[in-house]
This record gives C-alpha cells, sequence and structure tokens, in this order.
C-alpha cells in the first residue's frame, strides 16, 4: 500500500479542511472560551459534522455508518488539529464507535451505534485515574452484586465527559494495579445513581471531566467484551485514539508552522525581513523535516490500524511519540518566532501551544511512548 | 491472485531459493559488501553466487529498463522486491557508486549511445566508478571549482585536483565535474565528463583519516587526454547533471544507517550492560535514549517509504531529498553515539583480535562523515529553507 491518501481520502480530505475552515476557526474555539460556553462546543457543528457523514465514519454499515477506516478518522482529525476545532468527535466517533464495534454485544451495537451515526448520542471514554496515562494501573473496583457490578473509584482527564450520554469505563474486576488480567469495560449512563460529575476546564479550553463513582450499580449487560479480560480491547481502543490524537497533533504542528514560515517572510527588522536570517532559516527547515516524517510516521501508524489490527502497537508508539516531540518543537518555535506577539492572547498562536500540550497527555505521552517501545522490543 | 500479489510470491519464492544463507545475515564490515569493477575480488563464494543470480535476473537494478541491463520493473514491483529482500534479511548484491548516481544521471542526461555504452556495465558491476566532485577550495561551495577542461580538436584537456574521492584508488572510470568555461558565472561554466581512471595523467593518493581508515583519496589529473563524446548532458550545463545527481547521492547517505543495519540496539546494548529481572536495560536513561533513537529510526523510514511513493504519485518536491540526507546521516552519527555508549571500555579497543580490530569505534569515527560528504547538514538546510520554504535572502 503507498503510504499517500488515495483519491477518497483526498477527497475526505478536501471536504473536512473546506467545512471545518469555514466554520470552525480558531475564532470558533476563542468565541467558546470568552463566553463561557457551559458545553465547549457547538452542537449545531456537530449536527452538520452527522449530515457530513464524519460521526459514523468508524460506524459499520448496517449501523447506519460509512464503515470507514483510522485512515479517514486521521485525515479528519488533522483538519480539527490545524483549527483548534473543538468537537465530539474523538470521543464519541473515535473511541467509541471504535469500542463498540470492536467489543459490542449484537444488543450494545443495535442500540448505541445508529445513534452515534446519526449524532444523537455523544459518549465519553473513562480511563485515567493519575496524573499521568498508565491504563494498565487502573484501580477502580467492579465488586460483583447480585445480576451485575458495583463501581467504585475516580476518572480524569475523561475527554466530553461533562455532556456524554454514555460512559465506557474501564475498572478492575480482578487482580491489582499494574496486572494486565482482571480488567474490565464497563457501558455505564452518566445519570446512574452514585456519579458525582465535574466539567474540567483545562489550560487549552477543551473539554474534559473528573468523575467520581460511588457504590454505581451496574447491569451485567453494562459489561462491554469480555469479563476480565477486557485488556485486549481496550487496548485496541487506545490504540486507535493513540493514532487519532497523533493526527490532531500533525495538524496542530503543520499550522503552526505554515503560519510561522508566514511571519518570518513579512516580519521585518534590522531592515531585513528576519526570514533572511540564516539561524531562523535552520531552524525551520529542520522543523520542516521533523514534521515531514512525523507525517510518514503517523500515515504508517493509521494504515497499520486499518490492515493489521493486532500488530499496530509498534507503529502507534512510533507515531504517538513522535507527534508529541514535533508538536511541542512546533508550537514552541511558533511561539519564539513571533516574539512578543506569539504571548499574547490576541494571537492565535498560543491557543495551538495550550491544545499541543493536552494531546501530548493524552493516551500517553512520548516518554511513555518510547517506554512501550522499549518493552514491545524487549530491553 | 492479483498480479502483484502473483509477483510477490514468485519473488518470495525465488529469493527463498536462490538466496545463500550467509547473504541473509547482517553485513559486518566493508569486506561485506561486493563493489564489482575490473579488479573485483569476492570475499566469499555466497557473496559471488548471490550477486551473479541477481545480476542475471537484473535485480542488480531491478527498476531498470531491461535493454539497459535492469530488472525492468514498475514502482509497485520494484517495492515489493524490496520489502521481501528486508523480510528476509537479504544484502544488496552489489554496492555501487554507478547504480546510485551515475546511474540516474545518465538515465535523464545520457545520449542513447552512452546509456547503451555505460549502463549494462554498471547493472552488470563490471566498471567501478567514483565521483570527482569536491577540490581543496571547493566544498560546500562546490560550485567555485577549479579543475580546467581545455578544448583540443575533438578532446578535452583535463588538469586539476579532486579531493575526498571515494575509493579513487579502487575505481576504474570517474565521472567529473569540470571547468570548461571560465569567463563565464561559476554554476554556468561546468561540465559533467566521464573518463578512464587508468588514463595517462591521473593519479590517486589515498588520505588517512580519524578511523585510521583511507576511503577517500586526493586524486590529480596532469593533461588528461578526454573525448568530448565523454560530456554528460551539454557542455557548460553540468552543474544541471550535478544537481541532479546529488539528489540521488543524498538519498544514498541518507540510507546509510539502515544498510548497515545489524542487531537491533537495545539487544547490543544488553550484551554489554546487563538488564534487570524484569528485561529492562539496567541503564534507563541509556534505554530511554535507545527508544527514542529507536522511534526517529522508524520514522525516517516511513518518510523514506513515502518519499517514493509521492514521487511515484508526482507529487515529490526535488528538494526534499536534502531533507532526508541531513535528518539520516544525523540519526547515523547518533546511532553510533550510542553503539560507543552502550560498549563502554570494550568499545575503545582500536587494535585487538578481540575487537575486530576496532571495528565499533572506527566505524563511530567513519560516520562523522555522514553529516559532511554529500553536503554538509548547514548545506542540506540552506536548501530546505530556501528551494521547499521558499525563505527570502541569497
Amino acid at each position: 500500500m503507498a503510504l499517500v491518501l488515495n483519491e477518497e481520502q483526498t477527497m475526505l480530505r478536501d471536504s473536512a479542511r473546506g467545512f471545518i475552515g469555514d466554520n470552525a476557526p480558531v475564532a470558533h474555539l476563542r468565541k467558546l472560551r470568552d463566553d463561557n460556553d457551559a458545553t465547549g462546543f457547538s452542537r449545531a457543528l456537530w449536527k452538520s459534522f452527522a449530515e457530513m457523514g464524519f460521526s459514523g465514519l468508524l460506524v459499520p454499515d448496517e449501523f447506519g455508518g460509512s464503515g470507514l477506516g483510522c485512515v479517514e478518522a486521521g485525515v479528519v482529525m488533522e483538519e480539527i488539529g490545524r483549527n483548534l476545532m473543538p468537537s465530539p468527535f474523538l470521543a464519541t466517533a473515535v473511541l467509541a464507535a471504535s469500542a463498540l464495534s470492536r467489543g459490542g454485544s449484537a444488543a450494545q451495537k443495535s442500540e448505541h451505534l445508529p445513534k452515534i451515526a446519526d449524532g444523537s448520542l455523544l459518549a465519553a471514554l473513562a480511563i485515567d485515574e493519575g496524573a499521568k496515562h498508565r491504563p494498565l494501573q487502573t484501580k477502580m473496583q467492579a465488586v460483583r452484586s447480585g445480576n451485575g457490578f458495583r463501581l467504585n473509584g475516580a476518572k480524569a482527564f475523561v475527554v466530553d465527559g461533562h455532556v456524554a450520554d454514555l460512559l465506557i469505563i474501564a475498572a478492575r474486576s480482578a487482580g491489582s494495579p499494574g496486572e494486565r488480567a482482571g480488567l474490565t469495560l464497563f457501558l455505564v449512563d452518566p445519570k446512574t445513581k452514585g456519579i458525582a460529575l465535574e466539567r474540567t476546564t483545562m489550560v487549552d479550553s477543551h473539554n474534559a471531566a473528573r468523575i467520581v463513582f460511588d457504590n454505581v450499580e451496574v447491569n451485567a449487560d453494562g459489561v462491554l467484551g469480555e469479563l476480565d479480560q477486557g485488556v485486549a480491547l481496550l487496548e485496541g481502543i487506545l490504540n486507535v485514539g493513540r493514532g487519532a490524537v497523533a493526527s490532531e497533533m500533525v495538524g496542530v504542528s503543520e499550522e503552526v508552522f505554515s503560519r510561522t514560515v508566514t511571519y518570518l517572510k513579512e516580519r521585518k527588522q534590522f531592515g531585513k525581513l528576519i526570514g533572511e536570517f540564516q539561524a531562523l532559516q535552520h531552524r525551520a527547515a529542520h522543523l520542516y523535516t521533523e514534521i515531514e516524517i512525523t507525517r510518514a510516521a503517523v500515515l504508517k501508524a493509521l494504515q497499520t490500524l486499518d490492515a493489521d489490527f493486532d500488530n499496530a502497537a509498534t507503529a502507534v508508539a512510533v507515531a504517538k511519540a513522535r507527534a508529541g516531540t514535533t508538536a511541542t518543537l512546533a508550537v514552541q518555535e511558533g511561539v519564539q518566532m513571533h516574539g512578543g506577539m506569539g504571548m499574547t492572547d490576541q494571537f492565535d498562536i498560543g491557543f495551538f501551544m495550550k491544545r499541543a500540550r493536552v494531546c501530548q497527555e493524552l493516551f500517553g505521552d512520548s516518554n511513555f511512548h518510547a517506554d512501550q517501545l522499549a518493552q514491545l522490543k524487549n530491553y | 491472485m492479483s498480479d502483484l500479489d502473483h509477483f510477490r510470491s514468485e519473488t518470495r519464492a525465488w529469493l527463498q531459493a536462490n538466496c545463500p544463507p550467509e547473504m541473509r545475515r547482517p553485513m559486518q564490515n566493508d569486506e561485506d559488501s561486493y563493489w564489482g569493477g575490473r579488479n573485483a575480488v569476492f570475499t566469499s563464494e555466497p557473496q559471488r553466487i548471490w550477486f551473479e543470480r541477481m545480476r542475471d535476473k537484473g535485480w542488480t537494478v531491478p527498476d531498470w529498463p531491461t535493454q539497459y541491463g535492469g530488472g525492468g520493473l514498475d514502482g509497485a514491483r520494484a517495492k515489493i522486491l524490496r520489502e521481501e529482500m528486508a523480510a528476509i534479511g537479504a544484502r544488496s548484491p552489489l554496492s555501487s557508486f554507478g547504480i546510485w548516481m551515475l546511474g540516474p544521471a545518465l538515465l535523464k542526461y545520457g545520449t542513447e549511445a552512452q546509456k547503451q555504452e555505460y549502463l549494462p556495465k554498471i547493472a552488470r558491476g563490471e566498471i567501478r566508478w567514483c565521483q570527482g566532485y569536491s577540490e581543496p577550495n571547493a566544498g560546500s561551495d562546490l560550485a567555485s571549482l577549479q579543475t580546467r577542461a581545455v578544448s583540443d580538436g575533438d578532446d578535452f584537456l583535463i588538469t586539476g585536483s579532486k579531493i575526498w574521492t571515494s575509493y579513487a584508488n579502487y575505481a576504474d572510470w570517474i565521472f567529473c565535474l569540470v571547468r570548461t568555461d571560465s569567463t563565464a558565472k561559476k554554476h554556468d561554466g561546468i561540465s559533467f565528463i566521464l573518463f578512464d581512471m587508468t588514463s595517462p595523467g591521473v593519479s590517486t593518493k589515498p588520505i588517512l583519516l580519524i578511523s585510521g581508515k583511507s576511503p577517500f583519496c586526493e586524486t590529480f589529473f596532469d593533461n588528461v587526454r578526454v573525448p568530448k563524446s565523454h560530456v554528460v548532458g551539454t557542455v557548460n550545463r553540468g552543474w544541471d547533471v550535478a544537481k541532479y545527481l546529488l539528489q540521488h547521492e543524498r538519498a544514498m547517505i541518507s540510507g546509510m544507517g539502515e544498510r548497515g543495519a545489524s542487531r537491533p540496539l537495545g539487544q547490543v546494548a544488553a550484551d554489554s550492560i546487563g538488564s534487570d529481572e524484569q528485561g529492562r536495560l539496567e541503564d534507563p536513561i541509556l534505554r530511554g535514549q535507545i527508544a527514542s533513537f529507536e522511534i526517529d529510526e522508524a520514522a525516517l523510514a516511513c518518510a523514506a517509504e513515502r518519499a517514493v511513493d509521492l514521487a511515484k504519485a508526482g507529487q515529490g518536491h526535488p528538494a526534499f531529498s536534502s531533507a532526508m540526507k541531513y535528518y539520516g546521516t544525523e540519526l547515523n552519527k547518533r546511532r553510533y553515539e550510542i553503539l560507543m555508549s552502550a560498549g563502554g571500555i570494550d568499545a575503545l579497543e582500536w587494535d585487538s583480535e578481540r575487537s575486530k580490530q576496532g571495528a565499533r569505534p572506527r566505524a563511530w569515527l567513519r560516520t562523522k562523515a555522514n553529516s559532511i560528504e554529500g553536503g554538509t547538514s548547514e548545506v542540506m538546510l540552506g536548501i530546505v529553507a530556501k528551494r521547499i520554504l521558499d525563505l527570502p535572502g541569497a
């Protein structure tokens, strides 16, 4: 398979680029922030996303979606990153759609997937508990109780948790933190008694929540996938999410870079365009190289997820690690090369820096993925 | 089964049957490469068998046209062959500047007679080539070269000297940049010419490097007589050919680390440093450095693959090889810094049998030239800044 977008994927990119660029440029995020918007995103735009088929991109045909793959999801994520659009796309259309179509029972699929495809259901994936992404360290308890389970514990960094109609939660039904066995995924209605939810406003003005579970009753048919053996399903979903966030970071990096190169060609100091200075030329050329290499690694990971899902871990670790370091470099150079203007709130560059920092942490930062790679290669 | 799937299974079977097991092991040193040429010597029987079998299929140059000794494979089939060779660790059957550098330039700029004369001999490994580019006073500023070619009837008389001529002392022929018009602007008076290294007036002198080896020479020309028909492209337009060839040279150098790849770095380090009970390298900081390195290495391999696919789709940028050359060479230097650190004091031995005559430290020192030869990292970054990013200034 060629490591370039095919014709259909290029058309999808152009349509996503046009729509998001027109309807949700950075000014859209800025306005939601300045208005202290209660949901932090636009339901009207999400409806349009559904009408364009984006919300059902990963939903199989028989449930009303288009049954496309991770490459296509990445194409949309990249445009989201380019414009910093706050959207349920990641949590609902990528993570929840993958979780349900990969792990759901027939009943779970037919209940939820059509609603994801038509845009009427928002979902959120609740994994992290500590300051860093450590899925195997999950402590949240799922204890058998009657015909179901009782959940106790706390989740943090739940993207879109404050608006979700459905939560997908990783809990420990057996074993101890650190062990692979004993993890189970549950589908939980956030309105269930015992759930306390707090919207967390983050540095990037995107959405997340902290959720406390106090003796929350879940029916046995709320189990998603296999009891105690949920780790493979969880890692699969996380890898899809990592590929998607890596794509978002490619979009962030490219947009910052493009704005910065434009600035180098406009800003004059010492009677010269600052882009004439070799000190800046070399740094810009280095950053360009890093971005191009990362773009290739991310596309490779997405293609591998589509072609050979169970053997994509290495390619995904490479992509997420690279995307993290590249985006970090891109936003830092972006602010530095814009000088004092880069530090102002009035200028958009700072928004990219904030988003890149959040994307780094989401589903494991570059260090986490370097450690993953070392483990996969046995050293 | 599609045609491509069919080609893949045929290729896999052929490689399985024809690639000797000894040729599926990582290369350890220079002697494991076969360079061809009039005075070539095979260092082992499997090396000879492997070379001859690949040569007879045209697979020393799989994507060259068959009439010039190539395999005539299209892009998709050439990629499949590369993938299948990589899958079994098959060595490249022939190392050759003719294949990596001169051949592509001849295919683009050569006359039909030149293609028929030179390309099949390159494909069959009969003539070993060297590159006459740099001069003592023309390094990064290559276009200021001074080696002179003076017209004399149907010939040129060439006088001057070149430096950093790789393996000039083993080469049969040279592709050389010479000044044919000293009154024109520096880029406009250069011609690209080919001649036999046994011509009267040619001499070479190896240069001893910090690695204790002499892969490069000084090369001297004293009134060397060369027919004008040996010019490739137009007289005084040699810079176009030179630049085109440099793109291929840069692609070659950026892939050097890859070709030399041996055991995974993490395992090499574990051999000397040891691992803890969980199998983690005892030095956690080195472990992190290796993982970061391997992430960048894997990503660079993706970018190299993508560059080929982009070029095929007509979306490539001709200067992208400069970005790859920059990154690949800096990465290869990092590889060897890690290897030296992983080896500790064992990697410092220079002369012993135990250290294979200091193979590792010599290779480490050799890599320091990667970011200089074929255009320094700084020149590469300058090319990216100007030609790809279109930044202002000279």
